[in-house]
């Protein structure tokens, strides 16, 4: 097993290497890069904003370029977060904490070459995992049968919905609406036309890039235009700032291998986002800690492990997304939808069916972080002038970008105003205070999931106990049902404190 | 407008969820059902909407004692603030509009020209002069890497 992954990733270091696939690797590394360094743009409108510009490509490059603006706009987030004190990444919420104190001390630089130290750590570490657990769950995965894809996925979308950020029921809400819009087009097995309004362009569903785009762009820009204000100093870092010194490597060293573990475990869990990971990786570094009052002022273990955390975790969802073609987060549901777009199914199948994709992007994984780490040196200075740029000229060159991003898939004008509305939509539902990533989530999976159940179903001959009977299924039901469980139990606990707490 | 969209978020919301799910139920219930064994397009979404509609009613149910919903870190936005600035939507989907109106009627360059000088006036603190010069600047984008470099079908200018 292990030679096979070995023979594997040399091909695949070689489909990463031919020049043609490289620069495209470049190119989106490059690019997410920049676009994540820019105050209120998260990966998740990064990918989004970029996505159109694989549809021209071919399988290989598109994906390969999709994971470097992937990677690159984690990178980018980094930046403004230590230096603007702005999550525009939720992860990297974590990072503001000691980062900014860091940043006011003077010693931004040295903050921010810790954490691309320690995020280039990070991910080589989860490739290796990726490299030696795909295989396993591949060969785990074939035996599956619909009952059991069915539990896994509603055990991602309930850990994806409540252990994200916000409010866990509001979550499940929004899970639910995505599953709700995944309805809209043609039901496959009966070729009933359902939900479409009468609109014929809705046949074919909801538009995944005018959904995306409508979301995390247009919603993002009525929310915060004319309300958001961006601190406008920054401080100036040069490349010789960012060069840490031993003493700090090996004061780093230790969080980031525990981040790393900590990330790499919650990898490997369907549906815990980054946020939480981070947030995990910081809090237990705090924990072991010998020093704990320096957390918040500019501790750089703090950084180190949130960082190493999230980008172990970033890398270990990948096994799941494109072995099971379960995705683990929304980000993930993303690219798994663009990958869809281009003809491709992920699941067990992928490795032995597109061995060049799969080797290819994990191969390239390496090259795209080193390079990143390589450029984000020299490339400092002008990463902390894009921090200056103002929203207010920023949100109109981008919306024209999503325009004409939605407009070139396939030249339809409906998918603008399609966009459009689901961009009102969603400031509406931001402005209720639903968290919106969940959407992405139920809407990718949806299909998979109505299909799965009715196949099981089918099988049973309509009895419901097959995702109980079936021992491997009733694993993950009886997973999603202590998840709940131990929603509803803090829940309870958290208004009985709150009673006496006031509101912050 | 402010004292309703601040006072309990979660009221509206999980009513606002009620409506959604219902009007699912309602609408799923049009297709054929089938039963379990053989599943009808109909089942699936009406089974959706009901639990959403159920979920909705748990929301507003629980309202009043869910307070401080997310610890957030560095407060990019904190704080309750209506979701509607009129000058922003108007700017934002007026350019919106604008662009699908003139993509047809127009041609590329004033379609970009406009999506983008609208959308800049919603911002209350661009100028007209800034709003131009930032319109230009990306009608030179358009036409050099979309119509250009990347062949987008799009004719520059066309009419009707």
């Amino acid at each position: 097993m292990i030679e096979q992954s070995l023979l594997g990733l040399w091909y695949g270091f070689g489909v990463a290497f031919d020049p043609h696939n490289l620069m495209w690797s470049l190119f989106g590394v490059l690019v997410g890069n920049l676009v994540g360094v820019i105050p209120g743009m998260g990966t998740m409108s990064t990918i989004s904003v970029l996505l159109p510009l694989t549809f021209g490509m071919q399988p290989v490059p598109a994906i390969l370029m999709l994971a470097g603006i992937f990677y690159g706009s984690t990178y980018g987030g980094a930046i403004s977060a230590i230096l603007l004190n702005l999550p525009s990444h939720p992860p990297h919420a974590v990072a503001c904490l000691d980062g900014y104190p860091l940043t006011k001390q003077g010693k931004g630089g040295k903050a921010l070459g810790l954490a691309m130290l320690a995020s280039f750590f990070a991910t080589g570490f989860g490739i290796l995992v990726m490299l030696f657990a795909s295989p396993l769950l591949v060969a785990v995965a074939f035996k599956f049968g619909p009952a059991e894809i069915f539990s896994v996925m509603l055990l991602g979308l309930l850990a994806g919905s409540t252990m994200s950020r916000g409010s866990a029921i509001k979550g499940v809400a929004m899970v639910l609406l995505g599953l709700l819009c995944g309805v809209v087009g043609t039901d496959v097995n009966s070729g009933t036309v359902r939900f479409s309004f009468g609109v014929h362009e809705l046949w074919d569903g909801l538009n995944l890039i005018a959904l995306a785009l409508g979301m995390f762009a247009v919603g993002d820009f009525l929310l915060n235009v004319n309300r958001t204000v961006y601190a406008t100093h920054s401080a100036s870092v040069r490349a010789r700032d960012m060069m840490p010194n031993w003493a700090d490597v090996k004061q780093s060293f230790l969080p980031m291998l525990r981040g790393t573990l900590i990330g790499t475990l919650f990898g490997a869990m369907p549906g815990t986002g980054p946020t939480i990971t981070s947030f995990i990786g910081y809090a237990f570094e705090r924990k072991v800690s010998k020093t704990p009052e320096r957390f918040g002022h500019g501790a750089i273990e703090g950084i180190v492990a949130s960082e190493a955390a999230s980008h172990a975790k970033a890398q270990v969802d990948f096994v799941p997304t494109m072995c099971l073609g379960i995705p683990g987060d929304p980000i993930m549901a993303l690219i798994l939808g663009a990958l869809m777009i281009q003809g491709i199914t992920p699941g067990p199948q992928l490795i032995t069916e597109h061995p060049d994709l799969f080797w290819g992007l994990i191969a390239s994984f390496w090259v795209g972080n080193a390079l990143l780490l390589l450029l984000n040196v020299p490339m400092i200075g002008i990463w902390v002038k894009v921090l200056r740029v103002p929203y207010r000229y920023l949100f109109p060159s981008a919306m024209f970008f999503v325009v004409i991003g939605v407009y070139s898939h396939d030249s339809n004008l409906f998918h603008i105003a399609e966009m459009l509305a689901i961009g009102a939509a969603t400031a509406l539902l931001m402005a209720l205070k639903f968290p919106i990533a969940p959407i992405l989530l139920g809407f990718v999976l949806g299909p998979m999931v109505e299909e799965n159940f009715r196949r099981a179903l089918m099988v049973s001959n309509g009895s419901m106990s097959i995702f109980i009977d079936r021992p491997v299924s009733a694993g993950f039901v009886a997973v999603s049902a202590l998840l709940i469980l131990l929603q509803i139990v803090a829940y309870l606990r958290g208004t009985r404190n709150k009673l006496g707490v006031l509101p912050t | 407008m402010r004292s309703l969209f601040s006072y309990n978020k979660d009221y509206y919301g999980g009513g606002l969820m009620i409506l959604v799910g219902l009007a699912a139920v309602r609408a799923g219930t049009q297709y054929p059902m089938g039963t379990l064994a053989r599943m009808g397009p109909g089942l699936f979404p009406t089974a959706l909407g009901a639990i959403l509609a159920a979920i909705g009613l748990a929301i507003a149910l629980s309202a009043r004692s869910a307070v401080a919903p997310s610890p957030h870190p560095a407060g990019s936005e904190s704080g309750a603030h209506p979701a509607f600035d009129p000058r922003a939507w108007g700017g934002i989907i007026g350019g919106t509009l604008a662009f699908m109106l003139l993509s047809k009627y127009g041609g590329l360059v004033p379609a970009t020209f406009a999506l983008v000088f609208i959308s800049a006036m919603g911002d209350r603190e661009n100028s007209l002069m800034e709003a131009f010069l930032l319109s230009i600047s990306m009608v030179v984008i358009a036409v050099v890497a979309f119509w250009w470099a990347l062949q987008l079908q799009f004719s520059l200018f066309s009419w009707g």
